[in-house]
């Protein structure tokens, strides 16, 4: 799923300053499940924000929705009677949520209340991991199902590299090689002739906006053409 | 695919081991500013006591003067830099566009490596680039050379001619792959090979002898990795704080027990021993000195390892 944090509580109350009246939107998907703007943190975030504003001698009136997913045209549309009572809109959702908020309502100010971090596994509750860059040219099928392109802090496809130190990672004696698990793991599978060849250079396909389209599907433009 | 005269490059590193000579390289770290005179300085050093000298590129992630501009300076002096590119600063096209310049000025050697992380380093928020790695890199420096072509494919004008080099760590785990990975690195095109400062030596017999099992050691050329202890405190840093590094007790416990103000002279002393080893050792094709800010001190250790005087090839 899409990790996320919510941002320090002094950066948030610096983005909202000049507001008086805001939507905090939160969403129901991944940043629900890892605990960072889901319903329930919607409602700390604003309660937080209210004794704070109180406080300060400048109060905030806050309004508080869930979308079901923010990163679907549909659950957004049912904010289109709500937001024009509110001079700006708080997105808890991921990255993804809170630019599509933006783009179906341009003329709000649509502000982000968390830090996206990436694609990760939880690995215990509030505990996550991160385990995929979306690259794009996925290489799991060759490396023990194990991602070089995250796991490794060099991002190595010809690894490992001289600073393996007693299977941890160069950069800290916490973090294991990645291509130490996957020397490991492919060892144990018999299967180490996997990375006996080289990997050429890669063709980054991260290097500009990407769009996907399935097989059979078209961009909307071109549907009535 | 070679130059007319059967030399790859030319190089005097490459004339000195095809001829079956002992190589001996030293290391020069580039200053953390402008100062030319102490790049010369450190120079006068190694000129003439070692076959090259290594030029390395913001070792330890620590910014320096460029590993290129360093070696500039040496091929002015009449030294023969082995120039050390990583792949933590530079993408593909900065990375073969500096492949070129270097040549045009005179530069023969190169030395391959990923680079360590940002994080060790004085800029430990930077981002590391890595568009190719250390394997891909000595790929892409072979085609230049005996293809001609860029790594996307275009002719170059005038191809660079290197001997080509990468770094081998005999003492990182897992260790039985690090024969393999030598040999990867021979599939991409590496002419040499130096080695991680070696102390462990048992370790490293072994993973010689596994080399040459494999039949790598006739297949490129290999200097021994070698950096002699000054004290107690170096060695149990090296032993302690470096990744990768292999001290063993017994070192450290050799260099305790010297007499007070003769630690450095049996550093130097241990040093030399291993260096006597090395000459004998098959497989072994030279010895990678790098005595880091002690450049003054490679004299009287070559003198002292009997290397000298060092070959002239033609
Ligand atoms: S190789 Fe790694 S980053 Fe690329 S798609 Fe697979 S898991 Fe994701
Ligand atoms: S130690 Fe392992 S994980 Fe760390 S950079 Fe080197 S190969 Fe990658």
């Amino acid at each position: 799923m899409i990790v996320a944090k919510r941002k320090p509580f002094d950066e948030i109350m610096e983005l909202l300053q000049d507001y008086k009246k805001v939507l905090t939107v939160g969403c129901g998907t991944c940043v629900a499940v890892c605990l960072a703007g889901g319903e329930k943190e919607v409602a700390v975030l604003n309660s937080e924000l209210d004794m704070a504003r109180k406080l300060a001698d400048n109060p905030i009136e806050l309004g508080s929705t869930t979308l079901e997913r923010q990163c679907d045209r549909e659950y957004l549309d049912e904010l289109a009677s709500k937001v024009d009572e509110y001079d700006a809109l708080l997105s808890m959702a991921c990255g993804v949520g809170i630019q599509f908020l933006a783009e179906r309502y341009p003329e709000k100010p649509v502000l982000p209340a968390v830090d996206t971090s990436g694609l990760a596994v939880n690995q215990s509750v509030g505990f996550y991991e991160e385990r995929c860059r979306s690259c794009q040219q996925c290489v799991l099928g060759w490396t023990g199902g194990i991602c070089p392109v995250t796991m490794c802090a060099k991002g190595l496809y010809n690894g490992p590299c001289g600073g393996t130190n007693l299977g941890s990672c160069e950069i800290d004696p916490e973090q294991p090689c990645a291509w130490y698990m996957i020397h490991e793991r492919l060892a144990k599978q018999g299967r180490i002739d996997n990375i006996k060849n080289i990997c050429s250079a890669v063709g980054w396909k991260d290097t500009v906006p990407r769009t996907l389209i399935q097989p059979g599907y078209k961009k909307p433009e071109e549907e009535g053409a | 695919m070679s130059t007319d005269n059967g030399y790859k490059s030319g190089s005097n590193l490459e004339k000195v081991l095809k001829a079956g000579h002992f190589a001996f390289t030293g290391e020069l770290g580039p200053p953390r500013g402008t100062g030319a005179e102490e790049v010369l300085e450190k120079a006068q050093h190694l000129k003439g006591v070692v076959d090259a000298v290594n030029i390395t590129d913001n070792q330890t992630a620590v910014v320096r003067m460029s590993s290129w501009a360093a070696s500039l300076l040496l091929v002015q002096e009449g030294l023969e830099p082995n120039f050390q590119m990583v792949c933590r600063d530079r993408n593909r096209l900065a990375m073969q566009g500096d492949i070129l310049g270097v040549y045009t000025h005179g530069v023969r050697n190169m030395l391959c490596l990923s680079g360590d992380h940002a994080k060790f380093g004085d800029h430990p928020d930077a981002k590391g680039v890595f568009d190719i790695d250390s394997m891909q890199l000595i790929a892409m420096v072979k085609q230049m050379r005996d293809e001609g072509k860029f790594l996307g494919g275009a002719d170059i004008e005038h191809p660079p001619k290197i001997f080509i080099g990468a770094a081998a760590n005999p003492f990182a785990e897992p260790y039985d792959w690090r024969p393999h990975r030598l040999s990867k690195k021979i599939d991409a095109g590496v002419d040499f090979i130096q080695t991680q400062c070696i102390y462990n030596m048992d370790r490293f017999r072994e993973f010689i002898k596994v080399a040459n099992d494999m039949g790598l050691t006739e297949k490129c050329y290999i200097l021994a990795g070698v950096t002699p202890m000054k004290s107690v405190g170096m060695a149990k840093y090296m032993k302690n704080k470096v990744p990768g590094m292999d001290v063993p007790d017994d070192t450290i416990k050799r260099l305790q027990g010297a007499e007070k103000g003769k630690v450095a002279a049996e550093g130097i002393k241990m040093a030399c021993e291993q260096i006597e080893e090395f000459k004998e050792m098959d497989g072994v094709h030279g010895v990678h000195l790098m005595a880091i800010e002690w450049e003054h001190k490679v004299p009287e250790i070559a003198e002292q390892a009997k290397v000298l005087p060092r070959p002239q090839v033609d």
